[in-house]
């Protein structure tokens, strides 16, 4: 991992290290359970299949938590989440890579913070942008 | 139009209904197990739970509801996902979550009517302390 990132580093159009991860059906399974989300369009491809969809998908939230590390590493041990979000629009398929993206849309100070907005995305291999969202996140200044 | 509504009296009653609390005792192991499974491995994450964490403490009185209800539309996704935190979730923090149906819309899709459900949460830890708020739209199509 890089070194630390102050809010001095960054500004709007700052791209953020990107994460790829490749979800396989056993993650898919796993993550079922630490989650507690059963829901079998996630690891039976049949279902998933009767259900109209082109096979297994990846959990939406996985694909959430997958952006939410690639933002985590990045902020290091000094730079905090404060806000979350994505927004599902597209699925993806195990065995695919999926490749989160961040990028700095504004920085802020505010009530003596350090702010950033970061959009933040996901896409499959076709370069189709499967999850969007964003995050809020403080970092420390080298003042 | 988006045709005849799927919205039924027994779903309209939901709304603005808090739910809950339900309680997690947030072990070390949980913690680890869902590190493991989203393939993170920041060794932060054996002590605080990861961002996403929250979807596994589900509110699961609101959600056997509105995934069990009886209309047409049996299919179901995740449409989004939000949360703010506001102070760490660690282990052995007891989380009190509570639920509510905040809003329905019905629109025309492709396929026929879709629902969106929309939810809020919240989770406050043993203090008292609001830990993260959460608001998450299902999908039913």
């Amino acid at each position: 991992m890089a070194g630390q990132v102050y809010y001095e580093d960054i500004e709007a159009g700052s791209e953020i290290p990107a994460l790829v991860k490749y979800p396989t059906t056993m993650q898919l399974v796993k993550y079922a359970g630490a989650s507690g989300d059963y829901y079998q369009i996630h690891y039976d491809k049949d279902f998933a299949i009767a259900n109209g969809l082109p096979g297994v998908i990846v959990h939406g939230w996985l694909t959430l938590s997958f952006l939410g590390q690639m933002v985590t590493d990045w902020l290091g041990d000094q730079g905090a989440l404060v806000k979350l979000s994505g927004s599902y629009r597209g699925m993806n398929k195990v065995h695919e890579d999926i490749i989160c993206n961040g990028k700095v849309a504004k920085k802020y100070i505010e009530e003596g913070g350090n702010y950033a907005r970061v959009e933040i995305w996901a896409e499959n291999p076709q370069g189709e942008k499967t999850v969007t969202g964003a995050a809020v996140v403080t970092l420390p200044s080298r003042a | 139009m988006a045709g005849e509504s799927v919205i039924t009296e027994e779903l309209n009653s939901l709304l603005n209904v808090e739910l809950g609390p339900e309680v997690y005792e947030i072990e070390k192991g949980m913690l680890k197990k869902f590190a493991e499974a989203i393939e993170d491995p920041n060794p932060r994450w054996l002590k605080e739970a990861p961002p996403t964490f929250p979807a596994a403490l589900v509110p699961k009185a609101l959600l056997n509801k509105l995934f069990n209800i009886d209309i047409p539309l049996k299919r179901l996704l995740n449409g989004t996902s939000d949360l703010e935190y506001l102070q760490p979730i660690k282990a052995g923090d007891v989380i009190s979550i509570t639920a509510k149906l905040t809003r329905l819309r019905q629109v025309a899709g492709a396929e026929g009517p879709t629902l969106f459900m929309f939810t809020e949460m919240t989770y406050t830890n043993q203090r008292g302390e609001v830990a993260v708020k959460g608001k998450n739209t299902y999908i039913k199509y």
